[in-house]
Formats: C-alpha cells, structure tokens, sequence
C-alpha cells in the first residue's frame, strides 16, 4: 500500500469520525424545535452534547487540512468547485457554533429560541449539504483536465446527491434520538426514545438503499466491480437493521453502536466506491482526480504519517476519556458557572 | 474586459481574506491572551483557597468563552477559503502549506476544544486538580495552534526546505519548515501580542468596574495580575518587534522600504515620525517629514550607519530576477500600517507603566480620568494587530509567496464574480451581525457583578431589546 494510499484511507476514518460524532449532534440539533416541552428540557438537550461538540466539529477540520496536505488538487478542485455548497456549510456551522456558546448568555425566551432555531438549522442544513456534496464526489461532476471544476452549483444536484442528502439528515436525526435516550431522563428520554422509533425504519430504508444506490452509481459511473463496495454496504445495511432491533427491544445502548458503525459504514460505503479516484469528473471521465495523480510527494506524506500516527491514538484516548467523564445522564438543571 | 474581471475576482477573493483575517484575529489574540490569564487565577484560588479567585476565574472565563466561539467559527471559514477562493494557489502549495495545517489541527485544535469542553462543563465532574489542568491544557492546544498556523504563514513570507517539481512547491525539509526564524519570530511577536491583548482587556474591565465604583475588591487583585502580564509583556514585544525588522530586512527588503517610504537604498537612514507625501512613484520626496536621524538603520540592520534598500533599486533587482514588473507593495498602506502598529504597540506600553505606578501608590482606583483611559486601552491591542496583519500581508504583495508565485496569479479560475461577491457580502453581513452581539454580550458580562461562588453565573436581567 502506498502513503498516498493510506492517506485516502486516512481521510475517510476522518469522514467516518466525522459522521459518527458530529452525526448524533447535528441529530440533537436538528430535533431541538420539536423534542422538548420547557426550557429544562431544552436545556438538557443542549447540555448533553455541550462538553463534547467542539471536539467532534474538529474531525472536520482535521479531514480539510488533511485533504490539503495530502492530496492538494482534491482540495483545490473540490472547494473552489463546490464552492456555493460550501459556504452553505461555513453559514450553517459558524451560526451553530455561536448558538452554543451565546445561548444561555440571555434567559429571554426570544433570545433562547433565536440560537435554538439556529442550531437546529446549521444542524440541519450542514448534515444535508454534507451529503450531497460527498456523493457528488462519486456521481461526478465536470472538471478540466487540469483537475477545475467547470459547472455550476446545480451540477451538484441530481437524484442520487439528493438522495444522500435527505439520508444523512434522517439517520443523523435517529442517531440523534438515540444518543438522547443514553444521556437524559424521565419524559424527554420517553419521548427520546418514541423519537427514535419514530425515525427508525424511515432512517433504515434509506441507509440501506443508499448503500444500494451507491454501489449501483460506483459501478455504473466510477468503472468499478460490485466488489468490494457492495461489502461495505452490506454490513451498513445490517447495521442500520440491527438498529431498528434494537431501538424497538429498548436496549438503546446497543442500537447507537449499531447507529454508529451505520454512519460509519455508509461513509465506507461512498469511499470504497470512489477508490481509486478522489474526484468523479463527467462527462470526460479521464480527467477524473485519483490517489494517484493528486496526491502530495512521498516526503509530505511521510512526515503527516509519523505525525498522525503519534497524535491520533492520543486524540482518541482522551476524547473517549472525554466521553466517559460526561457519561451520566444529564437532567437540564446542573449548574453554569460560565 | 478579460483582464478587468479578472483582477476583479482577485481583489474580491483578497477583500474576502482581508476581512476573514482581520476578523478572526480580534478574536484569536483574546484567546491566546485571557486563555493563560483565567488559567492563573484559577491556579492562584487552587493554590490559596481564597474564593476571590473562583469568582474572577468565572468571571473571565465567561468572557473568555463569548469570543473563543467566534474564534472557532471564523477559523473554519480561514481553513476552507484557501481552496474555495485560492485553488491555484492551494495546489501549489499544498505540499508544503497543508501539512502544518492538517497538524494544527491534529496535534493542537483536538487539545484546545476538547479540554475546553471538559473545563465547561467539568467544575463538578473532575477533581480540581484535574480541572484545572484541563484548563491549562486547553490553553496549551491554543498556543500550539498560533505556532503552527504561523508556521504556514511564514512559509508565504520567507519560503524555506522547499523544491519545485512540476509546478508544485514540494517539501524537502520539515524541519526546516518549522523551525524558520521567521516562524519563531512570529510566533513569539503573535503571542506577546496576545498577552498583551488579554491582559489590557482584564485591565481595562476591572477598571471600569472602579470608575463606577463596584466590587473594588473584588477586581483591585485582579488589576494587579493583569499588570504584571501587561507591563514586562507589552515592554518586551516593542523590543522583539523592532528585532523583527532586521530579520524582514534581511528576508524582504521590500516590505522594510515601503514600511519607511524609503524609495532610494540609503546609509545612515533616518526613521520619519510621520511624512506628509512622498509616497507614490510620481512624488517619491516628501513634503514634510519629522525625522530621528540613523534609527531606520537602526531598527532594519541593528546598526546606526546600516544601509537600507530603497523601493526603486529593489524593484530593478526583483525586474532583473522575475522580469519587468511592478514589485513595490502599495506604500502609503505599509507607511501607515507599520506607524499605527507600532505606535499604538508604545502606547499600551506607557499607559501599562504608568497604570502600574498608581497601582503602586495606591492612586488608581481614585483617578477618575485614568481609569477612563485604562478602559480605552483594552481595545488598543486590537489596533495594533490589525495593522500589523495589514503589514504582513499587504506588504507582501505582488506575492502570495514571497518570489514563487504572484497574488494575481494564485486565485481560483473557475469562482465567478457574482458569487465571489455574494459569498464576501454573506460573510461581511455575518460577522458584523456577530460582532454587534458580541460586543453587546461582553459589555453585559464584563459589567455584571461576580457571583459568589456557590452560586451560577448570572444570566443578566433584563430582556434584550431585539
């Protein structure tokens, strides 16, 4: 396996972390309009993904820089392509950001409900740009031979990229669900968990045919064989389904691992069937952005592995520690200090 | 018409990271500045017990997290833009530019947000010691953060461990990258500057409480820390700054000569106080000039009689290496950037010493009129780096990196006008809607009560007005 290899695999763990962590709190967002009944209950809500948010948000900003230092034209044709998509994504995150912090800086009921819509929109409006712009990797979208995109915003947008949005927002909003039934009490963990039921088929149906779908745009458009992707795909699906068990059987602990390796395994998914091309270009399908022909030199990539290979072991020692240190069930009266 | 749109989308995606920039850095020194300063009140309430400390520790941390969150927010949009609005530039880069960014992220931003979570909402979860020590962490993941930032940046200033292969810059040497003077330099000058920032604003809030003649007690020790960061801090950066000169000096000349409106290499250079003309091609002699004789080579080659390049033999050595050409950065910009910077760096110096000596004598807390300037000192910082960011990188241009590859050369091809000015308007619009309640959010913590420490932070009555 080359560096440049392992950096591609390196970047979708990035994504993966990404999906899993942020996934469940941009689903607590997303369900902060309609889940709570008073202001207790929304304030657990915020206070359950509170501690940990920031650090999530981080596995995004680690993915860009590694994208930037490990494979430059990726980065230079994704962001200067999905231009539009992406300052959606930076409105959505910077109002989001700001909502946790301000929030409780005001007990007016008009100030709280301003940063709590804001949150449940960047929530929402990030989870769905995110999954159209990453299927759109695999879909294609025109680029130039030197690697420029060269459509428009609306080149981004077709059944599957769609499809993929609608899918993230639901099944990060029944991750979301199901993370709120581990971490509150009493009537909001009731309706946390009906939440979750609620959500569970929907979220698994699409899971499972986007897997599908997938697999089909892998083969169809990106030349390749049903396997390997079809393999993650099935283990997605199987999660998703073991989730859907596992909700409804109450044993909720289990059901967000299963949440978990779901959003995992679709981000699997997508870069199984974008391998070895990072960027699908089409029509022109050779100038199409590969491992291969957009990644750093050997040296750069050398010096990030020695560099990730010692830091990321220690980053999730201490965000698991994190996790485990705010593991008990949070109620929405503890006290602020700050 | 070519050409005009093309130099549109340039200016566009350069106004976009000016303002981006400049905006995220009046949150970051805050950060890198009060960061320490709570961490040491902290420490000093672990250490003594006394509950004083608790309630500046709360009371600053509030503060403190008001503006990390925009901090953090602006930085995304910093790590995004370079491949949004600047793809020719990210893939020639790239190599080299992106690791220190991938690591920042990696080795120091998982710290700080982390461990700033686990200091949030940890006060009844962890055992003090610990607590505490996530703060320091935290505060550490901010300082690794400016390194490594800076160390990107330097890169575009003074590009070294490098070779060109294909058109693409490739790293040869980490070490050094990271280890460039120019980096270490900025990386000393950023953080005294942020220092420098916390401290003057924890001054200035405490003495605003004393002009209005509340919690005294509470904010007089507070005062005293502050100002025994702010005094040696904000001395000793007027010292490291002006040894920076002799490394730009020597790394771009360029820059140093537009700083001075110098046009013509001289020996024995005196600084001008201030010029009036003698800032364009066509008017290269001022009309008036305050001069102190030998401090320009004073401060550019640590020597009274040092010679000091002038704008126009630079541009005939840059014409001879890179072809014909404009080479000069826009003067008047550097001229007044570079004075404002250091000027208003001198002024919270003074005011710092001066504020220390009433201290002493017991005098401050009376001296209505001081105390009024004190509070207008903690926004002075801000000024000062500001222009300072305006010195760096205006005074870079016509390169992004410095003799490899030209601003005009550098942006993205493929983003078009409208959108350039749609997403610059998007983001103009937000982070004045942010900063108007920022602002309006730390004048209501800044002046609120601090709460006795068995009691939550309050969440001030009455109701906002919007």
């Amino acid at each position: 396996m080359s560096l440049a290899e392992l950096w591609f695999i390196l970047i979708a763990v990035l994504w993966a972390g990404y999906f899993v962590l942020e996934g469940f709190d941009f689903g607590v967002g997303m369900l902060l309009p309609f889940l709570p009944k008073d202001e207790v209950e929304r304030a657990a809500m915020f206070e359950s993904i509170g501690p940990v948010w920031d650090g999530n948000e981080v596995w995004l900003v680690v993915a860009g820089g590694a994208t930037f230092a490990a494979f430059p034209d990726w980065y230079a044709s994704m962001f200067s392509g999905f231009y539009i998509a992406l300052l959606l994504v930076l409105v959505c995150l910077i109002i989001r950001v700001v909502s946790f912090e301000w929030r409780g800086k005001s007990s007016s009921p008009r100030w709280r409900s301003v940063w709590l819509g804001a949150n449940a929109v960047g929530s929402f409006g990030a989870a769905l740009v995110w999954g159209v712009g990453l299927s759109a990797l695999l879909y294609g979208t025109p680029l130039a031979s030197n690697g420029d995109f060269t459509g428009t915003f609306w080149d981004l947008f077709n059944g599957y990229t769609l499809f993929a949005g609608l899918t993230v927002v639901v099944f990060f909003a029944f991750h979301g669900a199901v993370f709120l039934t581990l971490r509150t009490t009493g009537d909001l963990r009731d309706r946390a968990l009906n939440t979750a039921r609620v959500l569970a088929l929907p979220a698994a149906a699409l899971a499972a045919a986007y897997a599908v779908l997938t697999v089909i745009v892998a083969v169809d458009r990106n030349d390749k064989s049903v396997f390997p992707p079809v393999l993650p795909a099935i283990l997605a699906i199987a999660a998703a389904l073991l989730a859907v068990a596992f909700v409804f059987r109450g044993r909720t602990g289990q059901a967000f691992v299963a949440t978990a390796l779901g959003a995992a395994l679709l981000v699997a998914t997508l870069f199984t069937s974008l391998y070895p091309r990072v960027m699908v270009s089409s029509p022109n399908f050779g100038n199409s952005l590969t491992v291969s022909n957009a990644s750093s030199a050997h040296y750069t990539l050398a010096v990030m592995t020695v560099v990730a290979l010692l830091v990321l072991p220690v980053v999730l020692l201490y965000q698991a520690w994190t996790y485990h240190v705010f593991r008990h069930r949070v109620t929405g009266d503890a006290a602020h200090y700050l | 018409m070519h050409l005009i749109l093309a130099s549109t989308r340039v200016d566009l995606a350069r106004g976009q990271f000016a303002t981006t920039s400049l905006y995220h850095f009046l949150f970051v020194p805050l950060t890198l500045g009060l960061g320490p300063i709570v961490a040491i009140f902290q420490t000093l309430w672990h250490r003594s017990g006394n509950e004083a400390w608790l309630r500046l520790t709360r009371f600053f941390g509030t503060l403190f997290l008001i503006n990390f969150a925009i901090g953090v927010a602006t930085g995304l949009v910093q790590e995004f833009q370079f491949g949004m609005n600047w793809s020719v530039y990210s893939r020639f880069v790239g190599n080299v530019f992106g690791a220190p960014l991938a690591v920042e992220g990696l080795a120091a931003f998982f710290l700080e947000s982390t461990f700033l979570g686990l200091w949030i909402f940890g006060w009844d979860r962890l055992s003090p010691r610990l607590h505490l020590a996530t703060l320091w962490i935290a505060v550490a993941g901010t300082w690794m953060s400016a390194y490594f930032i800076l160390v990107a940046n330097s890169w575009m200033q003074d590009p070294v461990g490098y070779k060109i292969v294909n058109g693409q810059a490739q790293l040869t040497s980490v070490w050094k990258l990271i280890s460039s003077d120019w980096a270490l330099y900025a990386f000393v000058h950023t953080v005294l500057a942020g220092l420098t920032a916390g401290a003057a604003v924890v001054f200035g809030v405490c003495c605003w409480h004393f002009v209005r003649k509340r919690n005294i007690d509470v904010f007089r020790p507070a005062a005293k820390v502050a100002l025994i960061v702010l005094v040696p801090v904000s001395l000793a950066n007027l010292w490291f700054g002006s040894h920076f000169g002799i490394l730009v000096e020597r790394l771009q000349p360029m820059k140093i000569a537009a700083s001075e409106a110098q046009w013509s290499t001289c020996s024995h250079c005196a600084f001008s106080v201030f010029q009036i003309g003698g800032f364009t091609e066509s008017d290269q002699t001022p009309t008036y000039s305050l001069d102190i004789p030998g401090l320009l080579s004073y401060l550019a080659t640590g020597s009274f009689s040092g010679t000091v390049q002038g704008l126009n033999n630079l541009n005939d050595k840059y014409a001879a290496q890179h072809g014909p050409g404009n080479y000069k950065p826009p003067v008047r910009a550097i001229y007044w950037s570079m004075r404002v910077m250091a000027g208003v760096g001198t002024l919270i110096a003074l005011i710092a010493i001066v504020s220390a000596y009433l201290l002493w004598r017991r005098r401050l807390e009376r001296l209505r009129w001081f105390l009024w300037i004190a509070v207008a000192n903690s926004f002075l910082p801000f000024v000062a780096t500001s222009a300072g960011w305006v010195l760096t990188e205006v005074g870079r241009q016509p390169w992004i990196v410095q003799g490899l590859l030209r601003t005009s050369d550098a942006n993205s091809p493929n983003v078009t006008t409208t959108w350039l000015g749609i997403s610059l308007a998007v983001f103009i619009a937000l982070y004045v809607a942010l900063l108007v309640v920022d602002i309006w959010l730390m004048r209501r913590y800044a002046g609120v009560d601090p709460a006795p420490p068995d009691e939550q932070a309050p969440a001030p009555q009455p109701v906002p007005s919007f």
